[in-house]
């Protein structure tokens, strides 16, 4: 990669760049915005919104940050990733066995509470006692997903998997995976999932100051990979990846491999989601299967269509947005809120295939299309 | 563009380092310690009326079930509102939908507390649901009435368990299958928390009764394919088969079982999940003649329940059937109402305080509350499915069963918890 690729310069599929504005305004305008995204985010929400208000929006700002990984995958590489909730899963599961550990330590017990319940009783199986250690269910929440993702993108990319195939394939995972959940429970606690959380590595989480503490760790991660993914957006790489999204068959006859360029996009979204796993756990105290089945997993990738896939920032507030509206019109139309949300997407997706993102390109092309046929009426 | 990552870096390391400030600054309590203060929320009684929550799927795979739980409790608040209400306070229902997800029960149950400040919530029908909330619950030191048979082993401070638990229902089915001489039984159930445990119970009651478990099988909720299991039934050479699966599983199940050639006569299924509402689904011609263990059922003798039947009918249609978690329901409303009248205050502590020997001319009978386990004294009966689609009576326990949730009463339960 040290050579200049004759890709960087011919790529047509940059996003437009849709006005040409002053210079110096257009140096400044992603910085600005991130700050300004920074601010609200850290400053200004938790001073107005209220405790409860405030760990709904930590909820938001996780399903934010697998959705900075779909924006990756999915809106940069291609690859339309179906079965994101395995890997929010795998972090949200780390993350809440050492959580569970240490609450039945607080207790002075050597089994979590369901266990007991459930559980053969004696001893605790293999696999859960690692995760008594913090380092290593810190690191498990993310390099566990990277791990998987990496194993399975191996095979699947090199065989040349791709578009409905590649799909179908992730939510068959997702699927499988939430079904062997259930099916453990005296190890996973089956369909209840992991619940009734106490602490946070020492704090308890039922103190509205602690839970505040806990937001601000999602949003400052929420930014920090926010960042990255730009970075790797405009880096040499991103290039790469869009040009493999456009045009694998050619990237691959000018000496790349897309396998691998695929490989590394589909990783660290696995990664982010895994991450934004281990962050949910903590601010909802809740990890189940059924926010790793089929459905959750195309919520995850609903958010980035309506923000706009490619679009880092319109991934992120789509994520958001969409699940602000469903806590909202939920709690506004307890029984019908289901029809409007679906009405919502449809209306969303219908007419404007680009996302909400794309809402300022579409306009502006409308009234230029417009200007002529008026003053022509003139 | 080199410029450009270079000030990004550098904002965000100034960021992470605010987060991490911000982070450490700010550290409430660590765990174990009280944080009794820590309930900002509280019930609002100021007005003229005060919020109770209801709290149930009203869309996703429990709908069917949720839905009539619902409206029976809507049902109890009108009649309630209709009398009086509750310390002269008319009782305004705040919905919410638990949208058969059970980290949205766990938000809902939440907003309702904190943001519709109620006084108290009624609902919810899964236990991984219950499960879900019973922290919120006891966080915010609010009540939940639970209004569904369940499995037992549980007892939180602030929930009032108002269906059966298992001394009420599964052991007084198993004392009955006993008495019938089937003692040598299948277990089918659908794969989650109550299946299980309840299976668990079953295998410790038969070891200790000389009964034998042949054969267990689950099948994943929702689940519609049971050729297999039906095939390995009827060759285990069972005498009864102990169902325990759920929702539309059932419509699979029987229908494969009839095909099968097995029915009500050659090898009886007791199920503890299929109430009206789901024979009605499932289709008579395939559960005729088939056993069921609950504690209510529509047809159910008494004053109460023929009133409760008409209201219900007389609001939601003519052809409406009642059920168990549907009576359950309706007697939590009137039971909490009897509590706080009692007490004086809808303050919990003092609610908690009130709630033992209370007791309500349920249309299943006279309930009591047992303060201890915060569980009611029910009667156990056990019912067969009729050819008109509604379920009678065979045999019930005869008085109100004492509530034990942990089974510390029995012996063979002791390994259990």
């Amino acid at each position: 990669m040290t050579t200049t690729t004759p890709l960087a310069g011919k790529t047509a599929t940059k996003p437009p760049v849709t006005e040409p504005p002053a210079p110096f305004l257009e140096r400044f305008r992603v910085p600005g915005a991130f700050l300004l995204g920074a601010l609200l985010l850290l400053g200004i929400a938790p001073l107005v919104l209220s405790d409860f208000r405030l760990s709904l929006l930590a909820k938001y700002l996780c399903y934010a940050i697998v959705a900075v990984g779909v924006s990756l995958a999915w809106g940069r590489g291609g690859l339309l990733v179906l079965g994101q909730g395995v890997f929010f899963g795998l972090g949200g599961y780390a993350m809440a066995m050492h959580l569970k550990l240490a609450d039945a330590a607080v207790t002075g017990q050597t089994l979590p509470d369901f266990m007991q319940l459930y559980g053969t009783g004696d001893a605790l199986p293999w696999w859960w006692k690692p995760f008594a250690d913090p380092v290593f269910a810190l690191a498990a929440t993310v390099l566990l997903p990277m791990a998987v993702a990496a194993l399975l993108g191996f095979f699947v990319f090199r065989r040349r998997v791709k578009g409905a195939y590649f799909a179908i394939l992730s939510q068959a995972l997702a699927a499988a995976f939430a079904i062997w959940l259930v099916g453990q429970q005296a190890n996973t606690g089956g369909t209840n999932g992991l619940t009734d959380i106490q602490g946070f590595f020492g704090y308890a989480l039922d103190d509205p100051v602690n839970q505040r503490m806990v937001y601000v760790v999602v949003a400052a991660v929420l930014l920090v990979l926010m960042a990255a993914a730009r970075q790797l957006f405009v880096s040499r790489y991103g290039e790469l990846l869009v040009a493999v999204r456009d045009s694998e068959e050619r990237v691959r006859f000018l000496g790349y491999d897309p396998a691998n360029v695929k490989l590394v996009a589909y990783v660290v979204a696995a990664g982010m989601a895994g991450l934004a796993g281990a962050l949910f756990v903590p601010a909802v105290g809740i990890i189940s299967p059924a926010l790793i089945g089929v459905v959750p997993s195309i919520g995850f990738v609903i958010g980035a269509a309506v923000g706009g896939r490619a679009s880092l920032l319109g991934a992120v507030l789509g994520a958001i947005a969409v699940a602000w509206t469903q806590s909202t019109l939920s709690d506004a139309y307890p029984a019908a809120w289901t029809y409007l949300q679906g009405l919502l997407f449809v209306v969303a997706v219908g007419f404007l295939p680009g996302g909400l993102a794309s809402l300022v390109t579409v306009l502006r092309r409308k009234r230029r299309t417009h200007n002529p046929a008026t003053e022509g009426a003139a | 563009m080199s410029g450009l990552s270079i000030s990004r870096r550098g904002l965000l390391t100034g960021l992470s380092v605010l987060g991490t400030s911000a982070a450490l600054g700010a550290c409430g309590a660590k765990t174990g310690s009280d944080t009794s203060s820590a309930s900002g929320a509280k019930a609002d009684t100021s007005g003229d009326t005060v919020k109770v929550g209801l709290l149930n799927s009203l869309s996703g795979t429990m709908a069917i079930s949720e839905v009539t739980v619902h409206n029976a409790l809507l049902l109890a608040v009108k009649e309630i509102n209709a009398a009086g209400g509750v310390l002269g306070k008319k009782l305004k229902p705040v919905s919410q939908d638990g949208a058969s997800d059970w980290p949205t029960f766990a938000e809902k149950a939440q907003t309702l507390i904190t943001e519709d400040r109620v006084v108290a919530t009624f609902g919810c029908w899964t236990s991984a649901s219950r499960k879900a909330v019973k922290p919120v619950f006891e966080r915010n030191k609010s009540l939940l009435f639970y209004p569904v048979q369940y499995e037992g082993l549980e007892q939180s401070p602030y929930i009032f368990y108002v269906g059966a638990t298992t001394n009420q229902q599964i052991v007084p089915a198993l004392d009955y299958l006993k008495k019938q001489g089937l003692t040598r039984l299948y277990l089918v159930g659908s794969d989650y928390v109550f299946p299980r445990t309840a299976n668990k119970e079953i295998r410790a009651y038969a070891k200790a009764n000389g009964m034998e478990v042949v054969g267990e099988d689950y099948a994943p909720l929702g689940s519609t394919e049971f050729s297999t299991i039906v095939n390995k039934v009827k060759d285990a050479g069972a005498d009864a088969v102990f169902n325990t699966l759920n929702g539309d599983s059932n419509v699979a199940f029987f229908k494969e079982y009839k095909s099968a050639g097995l029915g009500a006569k050659s090898l009886p299924v007791l199920s503890v999940s299929i109430a009206e509402e789901e024979v009605k689904s499932i289709g008579t011609q395939y559960l005729e003649g088939q056993l069921t263990a609950w504690n209510y059922y529509q047809t159910t003798p008494g004053a109460a329940n023929a009133a409760f039947v008409k209201a219900y009918q007389a609001a939601y249609g003519k052809d409406k059937p009642t059920s168990d978690p549907m009576e359950a329901a309706y007697t939590s409303v009137h039971l909490w109402a009897a509590m706080v009248e009692k007490a004086g205050s809808f303050d919990v502590d003092d609610v908690k305080a009130a709630a033992d020997g209370i007791t309500f001319d349920a249309p299943e009978g006279k309930v009591t509350v047992d303060g201890a386990t915060q569980h009611v004294h029910k009667t156990a009966r056990i019912g067969k499915v009729g050819a008109d689609g509604l379920i009678t009576e065979v045999w019930n326990s005869g008085a109100p069963i004492k509530p034990d949730p942990y089974l510390k009463g029995y012996d063979w339960a002791a390994g259990l918890s």
